[in-house]
C-alpha cells in the first residue's frame, strides 16, 4: 500500500546513504546471488541464486540455473551462506505476561493483551537470525494463556506482528505445564496428580461446553447457546485443535503425563523444554508427539532439570521423533540461538536435523511450515545472511530478512550494539525514528 | 663377629632391594603417561605441531617436539588433535552451588548479615558435587571458586584443582580472596540494610576501619611484648581482667580477642589477598577503585559488565579484571549494558585479565569457562587471547602460575585434550588430566 512513497523515499536515500552490502534498493524484486545456499529440505548449494518478490521467494537453485529478472537488484553475496530465518517455538521476550497468581488455570488470558513489541529483546532476537517466534506466558501455571505466533518484522504494534492464518485470525497456541513450576499454595496444586485433576476436570468442563454450542448449532436455537465463557472458549480452541498446547514438560514420568493428557482430550501437543526426554524416546515417537528441546549449558538449576543433557536431540532424532530447538529467552539468548544446534551436534545430532530444528521443525510445530521454514519457490522470503558455517563459534549472523525486508544489518552501529551488547543495547528502542520511514534498503533505527 | 658380618650383609641386601625398588618406582611414574598432540598449546612460547607431554607422576616431566621427546617404552600415551593447559575458571562458585539448587546444596551465600568474610569456602566446598565433574569433563581443571556475589561482603574464595575425594585433596588455596559486591547486587529491599549504594559503602568502610583498629591493637600489644621482657604474658592476653602495669604505672596495651571477622578484612588490609569486588555498573566500578585508594588495598574487579566505560581508570589503578561471562544475561538491572566484547577491549588495553563461569541462581547452574572463552574468542579476543584468559593469565591473576597455566617441565600435570579448536561447539574435550591422572575419557 505504502510501496509507492516508501520506494521514492528509498531512493532518494540512496543518494545521501552508503548503502550497505547487500541490502536492495528496488523494493519488490532482488536476486541474492552467489552464495552458498542451505535451504532445509533439499541440498545445500554451494553457490546460488535466491531471487525474492515483494516478500516472497520467487526462486532458488545453483548459480546459472535459475534465470535472473533483468529488472532486479542484483546482490553478490560471494563468500557469504544464506539459510532460512531462524523460529523458536519458546520464547519469552516482549514483556508480556499471562495469567496472574489468582488461579492455576487461565486460558482467557492473551499474552497478545500484553507483548511489548518495542522491547529491545526482540531486536536482540533479529540480530541472532531469528525470524519467527512463539511468544508463551510463563510455566508457573497449569495453563497460563494463550500463546502468539509473530514476526520479527520491526511492526510498531502487535498487531503488525502477529502471524495470521487464511481466516486472518491472529494465530498461537495454549501454554501449559506440569512438573514442580506451577505447584504453588491454593488455589494452585500442591503434587502431580492434582495437577493433572485440575486440568482433566477443566478440560471435562470445556467438552460439556462445546455440545451446548455444537447443539444449539445443529437445533439452530439461538435460546440454547450458552453465554459465552472466554476461558472455555480457549479450552475449545484447544480440544478443536485450532489451538495446539505447547506443553512444559521435564521429567520422564511428567513427560508420559502430558502424553496421556493429549490422548485422552485428542488435543493436539508439542512437548517443551523434555530434559528428561531422551529416557522416554520411545514413549514420544509412539504417540507422535513432536519435541521443542531446550540446550543449557550445565544440568540442574532446578530438581526436574537435574538429569538434563546435551545429547536429548540426539536421542530423540535416533529414534524417529521431530525435533526443535528453543531459546526459552530469557533462559538462553536468542543471539546464540545457532549454538544450540551446534551444540547438540557436539552430542551426537545430525547436521541436517540439527540445522532443521531451528527452521522447518519449529515451523511444522507452529503449523506454519507451508509458509516458512525453509527456501523454497513460494514461501515467505525469511533469510538470514552468515559468515560462515551455521554451527561454528566465529560465525556471526550479518543480516536478517523478515519477509523480504532487511530488519538486522550487522554492519549499522545502531544494529551492531543489539548483536553485542553495550551502552544502551538493553533500552527499549522505537523501531522506528520519528519522521522517516524507508522501506528496505533504508535505515530503519 | 660372624654375627656383626651377617648383620652387614643383611643390611647391604636391603639396602640393595630397598634402592632397585626406589628405582623401579621411580622408573614407572616416570613413563606412567605421556600424551601426544597434533598441536600443544604450551602458552609459554609458540605452540608445538605433532608435540609429546611426558608425565611423571603428578607433574610434566618435559614438552617438546616429537622428534626430540622420545616416548618410553610401556608408556600409556593419549592422543590429541589439540593439546591446552588444564583450563582455569577465575571466578566459579561450583562446589558451593549444587546443581539440584534445593536448600541443601546452596552454599553461596549466607543471608543474615550482609558482611561475613570470615566465611570460609573451605568450610563448604564439596569436591564430590556433580558440577565438579561436568565441569571437569569440559577440560577444566582448577576453579577459584567460594561464596557468590550478592552480599556487600559474601565470604571467602579459595582456589581447587577439580579432583579430590576431600576438600583437602583438591585445595591449592585455602582461602584466595575475600568476596565484596557493589552496586544493585548487594542492595536490599523491605527496609533492611543497605537498601543504597551509599549505605553499603558507608557500612564496608565502617568494617574496614574497624579491621584497622584490630590490627592495630595487635600491633601494639605485639610492639610492647616485644618491648617488655614480661610482656609476652600481657601480648597473648592471659590476663583478661585488666591491662597490666609496668613498673611506672603506665598500662602496656592488650592483644584483643581473637575477631574472624577483623582477622580476614586485616588480610586484605595487610594485603595478604586482594579484596574480589563484583561491580557492574560504571559507578560501581569507580566506588571499588576510590575504596581501593582509602584502604590502600589490592582489588580484583569481578564482572565489571561496564568496565569500557571507565577503561581509563582501571588501566590506571593497575586493576586486573575477571570479566563476566561472556554469555551473561543482559536484561534490565546492572547487567543490562554488558558486551561480549569487553573481553576483546580491556585486553587491547593490556589490562590483565581473565574469564570466568560466575555465579548463575537458576539454570544453568554454572557456565563453563571454555563456552564462555569460545564467545570472547569469536567477539574480539581470538583465539590465542581467549585461552591465555583461561590458562595462564588467569593462573598469573590468581597468583597459581608457578603450578598450573602453562605445559612447562616441573609444573602440575593439568592438560585438556580436544579433538578440534576447542572453543567450536562442535569439537570434543577427549580427555581431562589433573596431577597426572586421567579424570575424563570420552566425548564431551
Amino acid at each position: 500500500m505504502h510501496h509507492g512513497w516508501k520506494r521514492i523515499l528509498g531512493l532518494a536515500a540512496a543518494a545521501w546513504l552508503t548503502v550497505p552490502v547487500g541490502v536492495a534498493l528496488a523494493g519488490g524484486l532482488t536476486v541474492y546471488k552467489n552464495a552458498r545456499i542451505i535451504p532445509i529440505g533439499a541440498p545445500e548449494i554451494e553457490s546460488g541464486v535466491l531471487v525474492v518478490r515483494d516478500g516472497k521467494i520467487e526462486a532458488i537453485g545453483k548459480t546459472g540455473e535459475v534465470p535472473k529478472p533483468g529488472d532486479a537488484e542484483q546482490i553478490d553475496l560471494d563468500g557469504m551462506t544464506i539459510m532460512p530465518g531462524l523460529i523458536c517455538t519458546h520464547s519469552h521476550l516482549g514483556g508480556g505476561w499471562g495469567g496472574d497468581s489468582s488461579e492455576p488455570i487461565q486460558p482467557a488470558c492473551r499474552i497478545y493483551d500484553s507483548i511489548n513489541v518495542r522491547d529491545s529483546g526482540l531486536q536482540k532476537a533479529q540480530a541472532g537470525g531469528l525470524t519467527t517466534l512463539n511468544v508463551m506466558p510463563g510455566s508457573g501455571h497449569l495453563l497460563s494463556g494463550q500463546t502468539i505466533y509473530i514476526k520479527l518484522n520491526d511492526a510498531k504494534t502487535i498487531d503488525g506482528a502477529a502471524i495470521r492464518n487464511d481466516a486472518g485470525e491472529i494465530m498461537g497456541g495454549m501454554k501449559m505445564a506440569n512438573g514442580t513450576n506451577s505447584q504453588r499454595q491454593p488455589p494452585f496444586p500442591g503434587t502431580r496428580a492434582k495437577s493433572a485433576a485440575l486440568v482433566r476436570q477443566r478440560l471435562i468442563d470445556a467438552q460439556a461446553y462445546q455440545r451446548k454450542i455444537e447443539k444449539a448449532e445443529a437445533e439452530d436455537d439461538a435460546d440454547k447457546m450458552p453465554e459465552r465463557d472466554l476461558a472455555l472458549e480457549g479450552l475449545v480452541e484447544v480440544l478443536t485443535g485450532k489451538r495446539v498446547v505447547h506443553f512444559h514438560t521435564h521429567r520422564h514420568d511428567d513427560i508420559l503425563t502430558t502424553l496421556r493428557l493429549s490422548k485422552e482430550f485428542g488435543f493436539k501437543i508439542v512437548l517443551h523444554h523434555i530434559s528428561e526426554g531422551w529416557k522416554v524416546a520411545d514413549e514420544i515417537v509412539a504417540a507422535k508427539a513432536p519435541c521443542s528441546v531446550i540446550v543449557i549449558d550445565s544440568p540442574g538449576g532446578k530438581l526436574e532439570a537435574a538429569e538434563l543433557l546435551l545429547k536429548t536431540g540426539a536421542v530423540l532424532e535416533k529414534a524417529g521423533a521431530l525435533v526443535a530447538f528453543h531459546t526459552d529467552d530469557p533462559i538462553t539468548d536468542s543471539r546464540l540461538f545457532l549454538r544450540s544446534a551446534a551444540l547438540a551436534v557436539r552430542a551426537g545430532m545430525s547436521r541436517e536435523k540439527a540445522l532443521e530444528a531451528l527452521t522447518i521443525a519449529g515451523a511444522k510445530m507452529l503449523e506454519l511450515d507451508g509458509r516458512i521454514g525453509s527456501l523454497a519457490a513460494g514461501k515467505d522470503a525469511d533469510f538470514i545472511v552468515l559468515d560462515g558455517d551455521p554451527l561454528s563459534v566465529y560465525t556471526k549472523v550479518q543480516q536478517t530478512f523478515v519477509e523480504g525486508k532487511l530488519v538486522f544489518d550487522r554492519s549499522k552501529p545502531a544494529d551492531r550494539l543489539f548483536a553485542v551488547g553495550g551502552y544502551g543495547a538493553s533500552d527499549d528502542h522505537e523501531p522506528f525514528s520519528c519522521c522517516l520511514e524507508f522501506g528496505p534498503g533504508g535505515p530503519h533505527h | 663377629m660372624l654375627r656383626t658380618i651377617n648383620m652387614k650383609n643383611n643390611a647391604i641386601q636391603i639396602t640393595v632391594v630397598l634402592v632397585a625398588l626406589l628405582l623401579s618406582v621411580q622408573t614407572l611414574t616416570a613413563q606412567t603417561l605421556a600424551v601426544r598432540g597434533k598441536t600443544i598449546y604450551t602458552m609459554a612460547g609458540d605452540p608445538i605441531e605433532d608435540g609429546v607431554v611426558l608425565i611423571d607422576g603428578k607433574r610434566i616431566q618435559r614438552v617438546g617436539s616429537a622428534t626430540q621427546v622420545t616416548i618410553p617404552n610401556g608408556c600409556r600415551v593419549l592422543e590429541a588433535n589439540v593439546v591446552v593447559p588444564g583450563l582455569i575458571d577465575a571466578r566459579a562458585t561450583i562446589g558451593l552451588t549444587g546443581y539440584l539448587n534445593q536448600a541443601q546444596d546452596q552454599d553461596v551465600l549466607e543471608r543474615s548479615s550482609p558482611i561475613q568474610p570470615e566465611l570460609r569456602a573451605l568450610d563448604a566446598y564439596n569436591p564430590r558435587e556433580r558440577l565438579v565433574e561436568w565441569a571437569r569433563s569440559f577440560g577444566v581443571t582448577t576453579v577459584h571458586t567460594g561464596h557468590a556475589p550478592g552480599e556487600v561482603i559474601s565470604g571467602q574464595t579459595m582456589i581447587a584443582k577439580l579432583t579430590g575425594n576431600t576438600v583437602n585433596d583438591a585445595v591449592i588455596k585455602p582461602t584466595a580472596m575475600i568476596a565484596c559486591t557493589l552496586g544493585e547486587g548487594a542492595v536490599k529491599h523491605e527496609q533492611k540494610s543497605p537498601g543504597t549504594r551509599s549505605k553499603a559503602v558507608a557500612m564496608l568502610r565502617s568494617e574496614l576501619l574497624a579491621a584497622q583498629a584490630y590490627l592495630r591493637k595487635i600491633e601494639r600489644a605485639e610492639e610492647a611484648a616485644t618491648d617488655s621482657p614480661d610482656g609476652e604474658n600481657a601480648a597473648n592476653g592471659k590476663d583478661e581482667t585488666a591491662d597490666s602495669e609496668d613498673g611506672e604505672g603506665k598500662k602496656s596495651p592488650q592483644k584483643p580477642d581473637r575477631n574472624l571477622r577483623y582477622e580476614a578484612l586485616g588480610w586484605v588490609l595487610k594485603k595478604e589477598m586482594p579484596l574480589l569486588v563484583t561491580a557492574h555498573r560504571a559507578h560501581d566500578i569507580s566506588v571499588a577503585l576510590r575504596l581501593a585508594r582509602e584502604f590502600e588495598i589490592d582489588i580484583v574487579l569481578d564482572g565489571a559488565a561496564e568496565a569500557y566505560l571507565v577503561a581509563d581508570a582501571i588501566t590506571d589503578a593497575g586493576v586486573p579484571v575477571i570479566v563476566h561471562p561472556t554469555m551473561m544475561r543482559s536484561h534490565r538491572g546492572s547487567t543490562e549494558n554488558a558486551s561480549m566484547e569487553t573481553a576483546a577491549k580491556l585486553a587491547a588495553l593490556g589490562i590483565a585479565m581473565a574469564m570466568q563461569s560466575g555465579y548463575e541462581s537458576y539454570v544453568p547452574k554454572t557456565r563453563i569457562v571454555l563456552f564462555e572463552a569460545g564467545i570472547a574468542a569469536a567477539y574480539g579476543l581470538g583465539f590465542d587471547g581467549a585461552l591465555r584468559a583461561c590458562t595462564i593469565d588467569a593462573a598469573k591473576l590468581l597468583g597459581i602460575d608457578q603450578r598450573v597455566g602453562s605445559i612447562e617441565g616441573g609444573k602440575d600435570a593439568d592438560l585438556a585434550l580436544y579433538d578440534g579448536d576447542p572453543f567450536e561447539y562442535t569439537t570434543h574435550c577427549t580427555a581431562t588430566i589433573i596431577n597426572g591422572e586421567v579424570l575424563h575419557e570420552g566425548e564431551r
